[in-house]
């Protein structure tokens, strides 16, 4: 089982070496990155190319780690009592299983995706430690332990809100997705948008680098934004010299809502459009 | 087996544990990475640094160890000026024979000898390390030698630069009854209170359960709230003094927004670095100090770190054992500083100089180095970055 680049996505290959390592060897994976590098896609990829079915667990601020492995539904039970139904002589009825035991539970090898694990509670992943160490984990409702038939490939990502204790850390494989090169990124629109015109790519990487190189941009714009960039170029069909052009009127990219998600890049923008328009003059 | 790594690795304060040596002694076994030396960078990588600030380290100590081509960066910076500042330490640093050399006229002679000394430095590590590409041929020049140099009986520091200033400072201790106008700072910095209820701990609520129940007819509705706590400790350095006075009154407003915010609030001021000693009062800052030792251990590490200063020096205050203006310091700022991260993983730096000089300065780069990147300037927004490190 080994993992590679798909015909939708491009890894590197210190991607593929850190992926196929945690799949040998059954580690979990942590991933980090900036955003819109493709974080959460790679769980889908790994899933696609290794053909593995994907259990994906969505991490909020108020996401606890007994989440994933089961909730013991007590309210409902209370209420199921007062109402005098049956089920409630049963206490298997009441407890709903998680992502983990799920995973745990599969008949194929599945991938799970625990999202944003940054977002939880600091303790959460503290209390996921015996579970992805050993794979293991006890009802204590029904007095059983759940054990997984065989270790699931797990891949975590994190947007780095939150530190991740080291006791954690220790237990994960990590790797950092660094921000695309200049000759990866046209692979990846490759794979994206086959039938772009080789011409208008050039361009807009070229307008998009710049952009990523202005100094004080409060949020840089990614690979998923240029990716939506260039469908709208391609659906307004505007021409590849309307991005080239030094014309004063059109320094800031068209469309560039796409790119520029803060008020303040847009006015660091206009300011600079507005500097440069001054050097043209003089 | 690569046990080398491992150990060079730990010592450039990498956090590596045996569990980590072992999973990659395990891959190897499994032939990841095995016939390839790129891939044995990628798979130790990600076997062994889990963070991407560690990232850098991580390809020095691999390039170190196995090509042999560099050195780990510190080791240069303490150990060249070590035996020639000690030298000049000894002869020159006190106020006393100061007078006496400038009262022989010597002055100018035993700064070219200094001179010299410094340009045999200087050929000789000119590619070594951050401190000395900083800098041009001569350092220590008096007297219009260099504008790094050292400065006798001036008390000016109009140009930021000064390595010696002997002057004793007039420190003033910071105001903290400036509340009016400090609004926008408070806001920020209540942020980093943690006990806001945005907590997954849940606790029942007891009232509204009982009125949500009641308005259900009687069928239990229990409702929960997150639970409210606040354990924020905040431990406060400022820098006071020198080049800070300009930046007082930003400070000023800081600190007493600051001290109506936390608990659990201990202050301390420095000047420029942090050396062996802090002291609480200005007023006493001559009798009043504690060692930076005793304060790594009263405080614990759970107290948040926030350095306040301009980090606006010259780099030697940092880099060098002596480098401090004011007093012989036996061990170089960074040093101290290091010892602070350390013990605080929790910790920002915050910055009065607006965010555009800091390329220009060269201290302020080495600091942020030293910081790891986690300077902020102090701004609302730069507030709200900080405060957002804080509670990673």
């Amino acid at each position: 089982m080994k993992f590679s680049s798909t015909d939708s996505y491009i890894a590197t290959e210190e991607l593929m070496v850190a992926v196929n390592a945690a799949i040998t060897l059954r580690r979990p994976l942590l991933v980090k990155g900036e955003p819109g590098t493709g974080k959460t896609m790679l769980a889908v990829e790994v899933a696609n190319s290794v053909g593995a079915p994907l259990l994906e667990w969505h991490i909020k601020s108020t996401t606890k780690a007994q989440h994933g492995l089961y909730e013991y539904d007590a309210v409902s039970r209370l209420r199921d009592s007062q109402l005098g139904d049956e089920r409630v002589a049963d206490i298997r009825n009441y407890i709903k299983r998680g992502m983990l035991w799920e995973a745990f539970d599969s008949a194929e090898l599945p991938i799970l995706l625990i999202d944003e694990i940054d977002k939880a509670d600091i303790e959460f992943p503290n209390d996921l430690l015996r579970e992805l160490d050993r794979m293991e984990f006890y009802v204590y409702e029904t007095k059983e332990t759940i054990r997984a038939t065989q270790r699931p490939i797990v891949i975590i990502t994190s947007n780095n809100e939150k530190e991740l204790p080291d006791a954690f850390l220790r237990r994960c494989f990590f790797h950092y997705i660094r921000f695309p090169e200049r000759d990866t990124m046209a692979q990846i629109i490759d794979v994206h948008f086959p039938d772009l015109q080789g011409k208008l790519v050039n361009e807009a990487l070229n307008l998009f680098y710049e952009i990523r190189d202005v100094p004080g941009m409060k949020k840089k714009p990614s690979t998923s934004e240029l990716l939506d960039w260039l469908k709208l170029l391609m659906v307004d069909d505007i021409p590849p010299e309307a991005l080239r052009s030094k014309d004063m009127k059109t320094l800031i990219p068209p469309l560039h809502g796409a790119l520029l998600k803060n008020e303040h890049d847009v006015h660091l923008f206009e300011r600079l459009a507005f500097l440069n328009r001054g050097e043209g003059r003089s | 087996m690569f046990f080398n790594l491992f150990t060079e690795l730990r010592k450039a304060k990498i956090p590596v544990s045996l569990k980590e040596y072992l999973a990659l002694m395990e891959a190897m076994d499994a032939k990841i990475g095995a016939y390839n030396v790129d891939h044995f960078y990628y798979l130790s990588r990600a076997v062994l640094v889990k963070d991407e600030r560690n990232l850098d380290k991580f390809d020095r100590v691999f390039g170190h160890v196995f090509k042999g081509l560099e050195s780990s960066v510190d080791e240069i910076e303490v150990e060249i000026p070590d035996a020639w500042l000690q030298k000049l330490m000894d002869r020159y640093l006190t106020a006393e024979e100061k007078v006496e050399i400038e009262a022989l006229g010597g002055w100018e002679k035993l700064m070219e000898t200094l001179r010299e000394r410094l340009a045999e430095q200087d050929d000789r590590h000119q590619a070594g390390s951050k401190w000395i590409g900083t800098i041009g041929t001569s350092p220590f020049g008096a007297y219009g030698y260099n504008p790094e140099g050292v400065r006798i009986g001036q008390d000016g520091n109009a140009n930021f630069r000064a390595v010696k200033v002997w002057d004793r400072r007039e420190f003033k201790n910071l105001d903290d009854s400036i509340v009016i106008g400090t609004r926008n700072i408070k806001m920020a910095l209540r942020k980093i209170r943690q006990f806001a209820r945005d907590g997954a701990d849940l606790e029942l609520d007891l009232p509204d359960t009982v009125r949500a129940t009641a308005d259900n007819g009687g069928y239990l509705d229990i409702k929960m709230v997150p639970e409210r706590h606040n354990a924020v400790k905040v431990l406060l350095l400022l820098d006071i003094g020198g080049s800070m006075t300009v930046h007082t009154r930003t400070c000023e407003e800081l600190f007493s927004a600051a001290r109506t915010e936390f608990k659990h609030l201990e202050y301390f001021y420095f000047h420029n670095c942090l050396y062996e000693e802090v002291w609480r009062e200005n007023r006493r800052r001559r009798s009043g100090t504690l060692d930076t030792t005793e304060l790594l251990n009263t405080y614990g590490s759970d107290y948040k770190l926030i350095l306040v200063g301009d980090a606006t020096m010259s780099p030697y205050e940092i880099t060098v054992p002596g480098g401090s203006v004011e007093h012989w310091n036996a061990e170089a700022g960074a040093v101290w500083v290091q010892r602070l991260l350390e013990t605080y993983p929790h910790a920002v730096w915050l910055n009065p100089t607006d965010e555009r000089y800091w390329q220009a300065t060269p201290s302020i780069q080495v600091v942020r180095q030293l910081m790891a990147d986690r300077m902020y300037p102090l701004t609302l927004d730069g507030l709200e970055r900080a405060t957002r490190e804080l509670r990673r």
